[in-house]
């Protein structure tokens, strides 16, 4: 499998199934993981990562897991690609800069994905649909275990996994959730519920991840504590928590549709005209209005269109998603049009 | 609109940045500001954060004369202190009396409760070490009458104490 393949795919976690998925989008789990001794990566110098590089992936290679895999060596890849990788989740910012020595792995269906020096020696993340982080968390812990077998992993009994950033130490784990919270936000009461959170010692993110804002009304909520208790109990206390979250947006879904259902129904079917009539349009304008499609289906109102194929839009409106589509770069008005098209054959109804 | 360092490219970004009240816009292609974000990171950002963190006034006073270096990876403290990053696994042990401080800072506790590697003959948990461990939850359990979590906890410590293996 080649990277051009990715883009007749769509990832497992974008499938809309799953524990509340009408309001979680995706649950994701990530370890940070690093070998005993070895220079983490800001300190290791070009053969050095290499060296480490070729031994991770070596280890890879005597895994059954990671038989249908991909690997992805950063220097190889062309800016166009990064930029893909990164619009679907499969990696970060930082992993595509100074790419010597750095390699991304995807598992079959995109369901794992493992950055090697990024910050850490290994950074790897599993993604599910829906709110599934205890599912999300085994697969990964199975994962992790099959590794450590194999690889001296830099950890001390009483402080855990060591990492470069001490505020990843311990389990070094996040676990995260993407949610949709469109009456939250049309209900004003957004801020209050993201103030709560904050106080709890959880980060909110948008659905772009890490120093993006949120756009759309997708909210990403991670743990920040990492130290001190288990991975179950880091699972329970986000679970507790999103739990809440998800209460409180159903409450306001309810409200608006007893309160406000004709203008509700309006803007919801204006958002639909708009993406199947448009022939230009803006990654930003798109996802404002995808939410409210998506809202509109999760309430039962837009009954012609299922919630995967607004998650599929949301990942391949983006500018390196739309490039690869069309197998050439495009410049940004080429990429409104572009995106436009996509949307109204997407969206085509029947 | 040009990128106003490079005046080359297209300005994608648009900063506002305010310097002794005098507030200034400056709008940037994204590889200026890519540049500049990263400069703006050297003056203010996680390292600070970091650092501000790890300022424990009188113990750091206390070691200021001997250079802490990790032999290693020869990073030393000040380098963690500037970078907010460890150079090294080893950096942990070299640095510990600062990083079991800082740690707890962060997040409420410096004492790891999860997972262990399933080949762990490097860093081996000494029995002993499990056991105090397990006597310390035991005490809690009871001060804080949680009376079942104590008798799981008692099972596990006879279990150890007969020469089972690790308790996790």
């Amino acid at each position: 499998m080649k990277l051009d393949d990715l883009i007749h795919h769509t990832g497992e976690w974008l499938k809309g199934t799953g524990p509340h998925s009408n309001i979680v989008m995706s649950s994701r789990v990530r370890l940070a993981r690093n070998l005993s001794g070895l220079p983490f990566p800001n300190r290791a110098n070009k053969k050095m990562l290499i060296d480490i590089l070729n031994r991770i992936e070596q280890t890879f290679n005597q895994i059954d897991y990671f038989k249908n895999s991909i690997v992805f060596h950063m220097s190889e890849l062309d800016n166009i690609d990064k930029q893909f990788l990164i619009e679907r989740h499969l990696m970060s910012h930082d992993h595509a800069t100074m790419t010597e020595g750095k390699a991304l792995v995807i598992s079959h269906e995109e369901i794992l994905s493992v950055m090697i020096n990024e910050e850490d020696h290994i950074r790897m993340q599993v993604m599910q649909s829906g709110l599934n982080l205890m599912e999300t968390f085994k697969i990964i812990d199975m994962i992790d275990n099959f590794l450590s077998e194999k690889l001296p992993y830099a950890y001390l009994p009483n402080w855990g996994y060591l990492t470069a950033c001490p505020t990843n130490t311990g389990t070094a784990m996040r676990g995260s959730v993407m949610l949709h919270l469109p009456a939250l936000v049309m209900t004003k009461q957004i801020n209050k519920v993201l103030a709560a959170i904050a106080k709890l010692s959880f980060a909110t993110r948008g659905f772009y991840g890490e120093g993006t804002q949120a756009r759309g009304n997708f909210y990403q909520i991670s743990n920040q504590v990492s130290l001190g208790h288990s991975e179950e109990d880091i699972i329970q206390n986000i679970n507790g928590l999103i739990g809440q979250v998800i209460e409180q947006e159903e409450q306001a879904r309810q409200a608006l549709l007893v309160q406000n259902r004709p203008l509700l129904e309006d803007k919801i079917f204006r958002s639909l005209g708009i993406l199947r009539n448009a022939y230009i349009i803006s990654s930003q304008e798109t996802i404002e209005l995808l939410s409210m499609v998506r809202l509109g289906i999760d309430l039962g109102i837009i009954k012609d269109i299922n919630s995967p194929a607004v998650n599929e839009l949301l990942i391949i409106i983006q500018p390196a998603h739309l490039q690869k589509i069309e197998g050439k770069k495009l410049s940004a008005t080429a990429r409104d049009t572009k995106r436009a098209s996509i949307i109204r054959e997407k969206l085509s109804g029947g | 609109m040009l990128c106003d360092i490079c005046k080359k490219k297209k300005a994608t970004v648009h900063l506002t940045e305010i310097v002794d009240d005098q507030m200034t816009e400056m709008h940037l292609c994204e590889e200026c500001a890519h540049q500049k974000s990263l400069q703006m990171e050297q003056q203010f950002g996680l390292a600070d954060l970091l650092a501000g963190l790890s300022d424990f006034g009188k113990q750091v006073k206390d070691q200021q004369d001997v250079i802490l270096e990790c032999k290693n990876c020869a990073t030393t403290y000040d380098d963690f202190k500037k970078l907010g990053r460890l150079g090294c696994s080893e950096c942990y042990s070299t640095f510990k009396d600062h990083l079991g401080i800082l740690l707890k800072k962060i997040h409420g506790s410096n004492r790891h409760y999860g997972k262990a590697p399933q080949n762990l003959s490097k860093f081996e948990k000494s029995k002993n070490d499990v056991l105090r461990d397990l006597r310390h939850q035991l005490e809690q359990a009871v001060i804080n009458e949680h009376y079942e979590r104590a008798a799981e906890l008692r099972d596990q410590i006879r279990d150890l104490e007969k020469g089972g293996e690790g308790a996790s």
